[in-house]
C-alpha cells in the first residue's frame, strides 16, 4: 500500500562501519576535538550577541528615560581613568591568551594576575563613583547611570571570579598550546565586557545635546 | 517508560555507578540544602553592605533578591551540575548521574532524558494552569463574581496567565526540541548536553518561586507585568520577577543550544535542503529565544530596581516613564508568540506530510516564510500600544508592519493545504490534532487582523475579543499541536502505542470544546466586556455561562488524554520502530532509541518527504536490524 522508499535504498547505501551496539558514544566524546574547539567557539559568539540585546535595550532605555545628556557632577576623571585601566586589562588579557597559546605558562599567569588586578581597580572605582555621586537613584539620569554601571560592574566582577579560576588551573599547568578553550574562553569574555563598556562610557560620560 | 528505561539501562555507558532511585532524591535534598545556604549567605551578604553604609541588614524584597541570587546557584550546582560539570572548573574529574529511571530526577545529561523531563513537566503544569480556568469560567457564571473576592480572581487569572504562557514557551520547544531535534538531523545529542541539563534544572525554581508568590498574596498584573501597579503591589510580584527571570536564562541557554545543534550536529549528507521542517522551525524559533528573550529580562530587572533599588525607570512621580516598560517588554513578547508558534507549525507540516502520504507542499518556501517571520516579528511589538498614548507618528509604521506578518504565515497556511490536497489522509489522532490546529488558526489569522488594524483595534483594546483571539493562535495553533507531536511521537518515546479509541475521544471532545467555548466568546468582547476584570454587566451573563460550560466540556477532554497516556504506558501494544512508516531519521531507529540514538550513525542520502515521488533516493535507510524493532 504505502511504502518509505526505505527497502530500495537498503540495496544503493553504501556499507558502513558500525561500532558495536551499546558503546557509548556520546557527544563530545566521539567528536573530534577541532570540531568541538569550533562549536564551543561559535557559541561563545552568539552568547555575545544575545548579551548584547541586554545592553542595549539598557542603553536605549538610558536615552528615552533621561535624554542625551550626562550629569554636570560626573567625576570625569574618575571616568576616564578607569575606562583607561579597563582598556588596559583587554591588552593584558590579550598577552596571557597568545603566551598560553605558545606554551609560555608563566608568562600567562603574569599577565592573568594583571588583568586580575585591573579588573578588581575598575570594579573598585566604579564603587568609589557610587559613594560619591552628587545624583541620586530616584532622578532619570541615575537611575541609568547606577543600573547601567551596576549591571555592567556585575559582568566584570564575574569575569573577574572567572579569571581567578583560569589563573589556579594555568598555574597548575593544565593548559598548553594544545589546550587552552577555557583560557580563551575566558579572556574573549573580558573583552565582551570591555566592549560594552566603550559603548557605556561615552552614553553616561560623554554626550550630550 | 519502563521500556525506555530497560532498554537504555543495557546500553548506558559503563562510568556511571549502578546508582537508584535514591541517588536522585539525595542530589535532590542536597540541591535544597545549598541553596538554603545560598539564600541565607547572600541575605547575611546584603546585611553586610546594608550596615556599612547606614541602612537596616534587613529589607525584606532586597534581602529576597541578593538571598536568590546565590540560591540558584546553589539549587544547580547541589542538584548535579557540580558534580557532572562544576568539579572540572577546579581541576577534578567529573563524576556522572544515574543511569536507571533516577536519570529522570537527575542532572542528565541524555537529551531524550530531558525531552521527556520537559514534557512531564510542562503537561503537568498545563493541566495545573487549566484547573485555574476552570476557576476563572466558575466565577464567570455570575456578573458579580461567584466564587472568588476580586483580589484571588486577580490571582487566579495571573497565575493561569502566567503558567500557560511558560507552558507555551518551553512545552513545544523543550520537549519535542529536545527530544526529536538530535534524532532528526542523525546527531547522538545535542551540541552542548551539560548547558541542556543545565536549562531545564532552572525550571523547578520558577515553579517553587511562583507557587510561593500565592501566600505572599500573589501578583495581579497578569503575566504582563505592566508599571505602576508592578512597581508598587505586593511581595509575590518580586517572586513573579525573579521567577520569570530565570525562566528566560533557560530559554536563552536553550535557544543556544537548539542553533548549535541544528549548525553542527547534523548526520552525514544531511544538508540544508534535506533537513526535516520541524528542525527548521526550532532552528528560526531558536534565534528569537536566544535574543529577544534578553529584552523580557531587562524590562523585569527594571522593574525589580524599581522596587528594590528605588530606581525611577517608571516612576512618573520622580521623571519615569512607564511607557517604557511597554516598548522593552513587547519587544520581546510579541516575538515571543512565534517561540510558540513556529515550532507548532514545524510539528503541523510534518505530520501532515507523513500522515497524507504526501511531499511537503512548497518546502523551500515555507522553511523562508520561517525566517521572513523571524525577521518581521522585531518590528511589530508597538501593535500592543495603540491605545497606550505613544507618539502618535508610530501608529501607521506598526500597523503596516503587522499587517505584512500575514504575508509568510498565509504561505505557511497554504503549504498546509497544499500538503493535504488530494492526499490519502490518515485520520490517526495526530492527524486530526493537526487539521484542526490547522483550522483552529485559520481563524486565529483572520481575528487577527481586527487588532492589527487601528480602528477596530481602538474598539476592541483590552477586551474578551483579544482573550478569543490569542486564545485560537496560542491553544488552536500551538497547544493543539503539542498534543498532535504527543500522540505522534508517543510511540517512539515510550516504546507504546497510545490507545486510539481514547484518542480520538480526546480530540474531538477538546476541538468541539474549544470552538464552542472561543468563538461565542469574541460576542461579549464586540460588546465590550473587560479582560481581566472579575466582574461583567448583567446583560453578558447568558453568553458568559455559554462559554463557561464549554469550557468545562473543553476541560474534561483532558481526563480520557490522562488516563490513556499513563495506562498506554503499561498496558499500550509494543510500538514498531516506524508505526508511522515515516522517512524521516527519528523513526529509523528503535522505538525507544538506545542511548546513543543511532546504532550506526546515519547517512542521509534524500529528502524527507519524497512520498510515492518516483526514483526518490531514500531519506535514511532504517538503523535498527530486524531482531530489535520493526
Ligand atoms: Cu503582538
Amino acid at each position: 500500500m504505502v511504502t518509505t522508499g526505505n527497502e530500495a535504498a537498503l540495496r544503493t547505501a553504501p556499507p558502513r562501519q558500525a561500532p558495536a551496539y551499546g558503546e557509548a558514544v556520546h557527544a563530545g566524546h566521539q567528536m573530534p576535538k577541532s570540531k568541538r574547539a569550533h562549536i564551543n567557539r561559535v557559541a561563545l559568539w552568539m552568547f555575545f550577541f544575545s548579551e548584547s540585546f541586554m545592553f542595549g535595550g539598557l542603553l536605549a532605555g538610558k536615552f528615552y528615560l533621561a535624554g542625551a545628556g550626562h550629569d554636570a557632577h560626573l567625576d570625569q576623571f574618575l571616568g576616564l581613568l578607569i575606562t583607561s585601566i579597563l582598556l588596559l586589562s583587554s591588552v593584558t588579557a590579550y598577552q596571557a591568551e597568545t603566551a598560553i597559546k605558545h606554551g609560555k605558562t608563566g608568562q600567562c599567569v603574569a599577565w592573568l594576575f594583571l588583568t586580575i588586578v585591573f579588573g578588581a581597580i575598575f570594579a573598585v572605582g566604579v564603587g568609589f563613583e557610587w559613594a560619591t555621586a552628587h545624583f541620586s537613584v530616584h532622578e532619570p539620569f541615575g537611575t541609568a547611570f547606577f543600573a547601567m554601571t551596576g549591571i555592567h560592574a556585575a559582568h566584570v566582577i564575574s569575569g573577574v571570579f572567572m579569571l581567578v579560576l583560569i589563573y589556579r588551573l594555568v598555574r597548575r599547568g593544565r593548559f598548553g598550546p594544545d589546550h587552552y578553550w577555557p583560557v580563551e574562553a575566558t579572556v574573549k569574555y573580558w573583552h565582551f565586557v570591555d566592549v560594552v563598556w566603550v559603548f557605556f562610557y561615552p552614553a553616561l560620560y560623554l554626550t550630550t545635546w | 517508560m519502563t521500556d525506555a528505561v530497560a532498554h537504555a539501562h543495557g546500553a548506558a555507558g559503563g562510568d556511571g555507578p549502578a546508582y537508584t532511585g535514591w541517588y536522585a532524591a539525595g542530589r535532590m535534598a542536597r540541591g535544597v540544602a545549598w541553596a538554603a545556604v545560598g539564600f541565607a549567605l547572600g541575605v547575611a551578604l546584603l546585611a553586610v553592605v546594608r550596615n556599612i553604609t547606614g541602612h537596616d541588614g534587613w529589607s525584606k524584597e532586597a534581602s529576597i533578591c541578593a538571598g536568590y541570587l546565590l540560591a540558584l546557584p546553589g539549587w544547580l550546582f547541589g542538584m548535579g551540575m557540580w558534580d557532572g560539570w562544576g568539579r572540572e572548573w577546579f581541576g577534578h574529574k567529573v563524576k556522572h548521574a544515574p543511569s536507571d529511571w533516577g536519570r529522570y530526577f537527575s542532572f542528565c545529561h541524555d537529551h531524550k532524558v530531558i525531552g521527556i523531563q520537559y514534557l512531564a513537566t510542562f503537561v503537568f503544569l498545563f493541566l495545573f494552569a487549566g484547573l485555574f480556568a476552570m476557576v476563572i469560567r466558575w466565577q464567570l457564571l455570575s456578573p458579580n463574581g461567584a466564587i472568588l473576592t476580586n483580589a484571588q480572581y486577580n490571582s487566579v487569572m495571573s497565575m493561569h496567565g502566567t503558567v500557560m504562557i511558560a507552558v507555551a514557551v518551553a512545552g513545544v520547544a523543550g520537549s519535542f526540541g529536545n527530544y526529536i531535534l538530535p534524532l532528526q538531523l542523525g546527531a547522538d545529542d545535542m551540541a552542548f548536553p551539560r548547558l541542556n541539563a543545565m536549562s531545564f534544572w532552572l525550571i523547578p525554581p520558577v515553579a517553587v518561586l511562583l507557587l510561593a508568590a500565592l501566600p505572599m498574596g500573589g501578583w495581579d498584573t497578569g503575566w504582563t507585568a505592566y508599571p505602576p501597579l508592578s512597581t508598587t503591589n505586593g511581595t509575590g510580584q518580586l517572586m513573579f520577577n525573579l521567577a520569570i527571570i530565570t525562566f528566560g536564562l533557560s530559554s536563552i541557554l536553550s535557544g543556544l543550544n537548539f542553533i548549535c545543534t541544528f549548525i553542527f550536529m547534523r548526520a552525514e549528507g544531511m544538508t540544508w535542503s534535506r533537513i526535516p521542517v520541524f528542525s527548521w522551525s526550532l532552528f528560526a524559533m531558536a534565534w528569537i529565544a536566544l535574543l529577544f528573550t534578553q529584552l523580557f529580562a531587562v524590562s523585569l530587572i527594571m522593574v525589580t530596581l524599581d522596587r528594590v533599588a528605588g530606581t525611577s525607570w517608571f516612576n512618573a512621580t520622580h521623571g519615569g516613564q512607564p511607557l517604557l516598560y511597554q516598548h522593552v517588554f513587547w519587544f520581546y513578547s510579541h516575538p515571543a508568540v512565534y517561540i510558540f508558534v513556529l515550532p507548532a507549525f514545524g510539528i503541523i507540516l510534518e505530520i501532515l506530510s507523513h500522515l497524507s502520504r504526501k511531499p511537503l507542499f512548497a518546502y523551500k518556501w515555507v522553511v523562508g516564510a520561517f525566517f521572513g517571520i523571524l525577521g518581521l516579528s522585531g518590528i511589530v511589538w508597538a501593535h500592543h500600544m495603540f491605545t497606550s498614548t505613544m507618539d502618535a507618528r508610530l501608529l501607521k509604521p506598526f500597523l503596516i508592519t503587522t499587517e505584512l506578518i500575514s504575508i509568510p504565515t498565509g504561505l505557511i497556511f497554504l503549504a498546509a493545504l497544499g500538503t493535504i490536497w488530494q492526499g490519502k489522509l490518515w485520520l490517526r489522532v495526530p492527524m486530526l490534532f493537526a487539521l484542526g490546529e490547522v483550522f483552529n488558526f485559520l481563524i486565529g489569522g483572520v481575528t487577527g487582523i481586527f487588532l492589527a488594524d487601528l480602528p477596530t483595534d481602538i474598539h476592541l483594546q483590552d477586551t474578551y475579543f483579544v482573550v478569543a483571539h490569542f486564545h485560537y493562535t496560542i491553544v488552536g495553533g500551538e497547544i493543539f499541536a503539542l498534543f498532535a507531536g504527543i500522540y505522534f511521537w508517543y510511540p517512539k518515546i515510550t516504546g507504546r502505542m497510545y490507545n486510539e479509541r481514547l484518542g480520538q475521544w480526546h480530540f474531538w471532545l477538546m476541538f468541539l470544546g474549544f470552538n464552542f467555548t472561543f468563538i461565542p466568546m469574541f460576542w461579549p468582547g464586540i460588546q465590550g466586556m473587560n479582560r481581566r476584570i472579575a466582574e461583567y454587566t448583567p446583560d453578558l451573563q447568558n453568553i458568559n455561562i455559554v462559554v463557561s460550560v464549554m469550557a468545562f466540556i473543553l476541560g474534561a477532554s483532558f481526563l480520557p488524554f490522562v488516563w490513556n497516556m499513563l495506562a498506554s504506558l503499561f498496558r499500550g501494544e509494543r510500538a514498531q520502530a516506524n508505526p508511522w512508516r515515516a522517512r524521516t531519521l527519528e523513526w529509523q531507529t528503535t522505538s525507544p532509541p538506545p542511548v546513543e540514538n543511532f546504532p550506526v550513525p546515519p547517512l542521509v542520502t534524500g529528502g524527507p518527504y519524497d512520498y510515492g515521488v518516483p526514483g526518490a533516493a531514500v531519506h535514511a535507510a532504517p538503523a535498527y536490524s530486524a531482531a530489535a524493532g520493526d
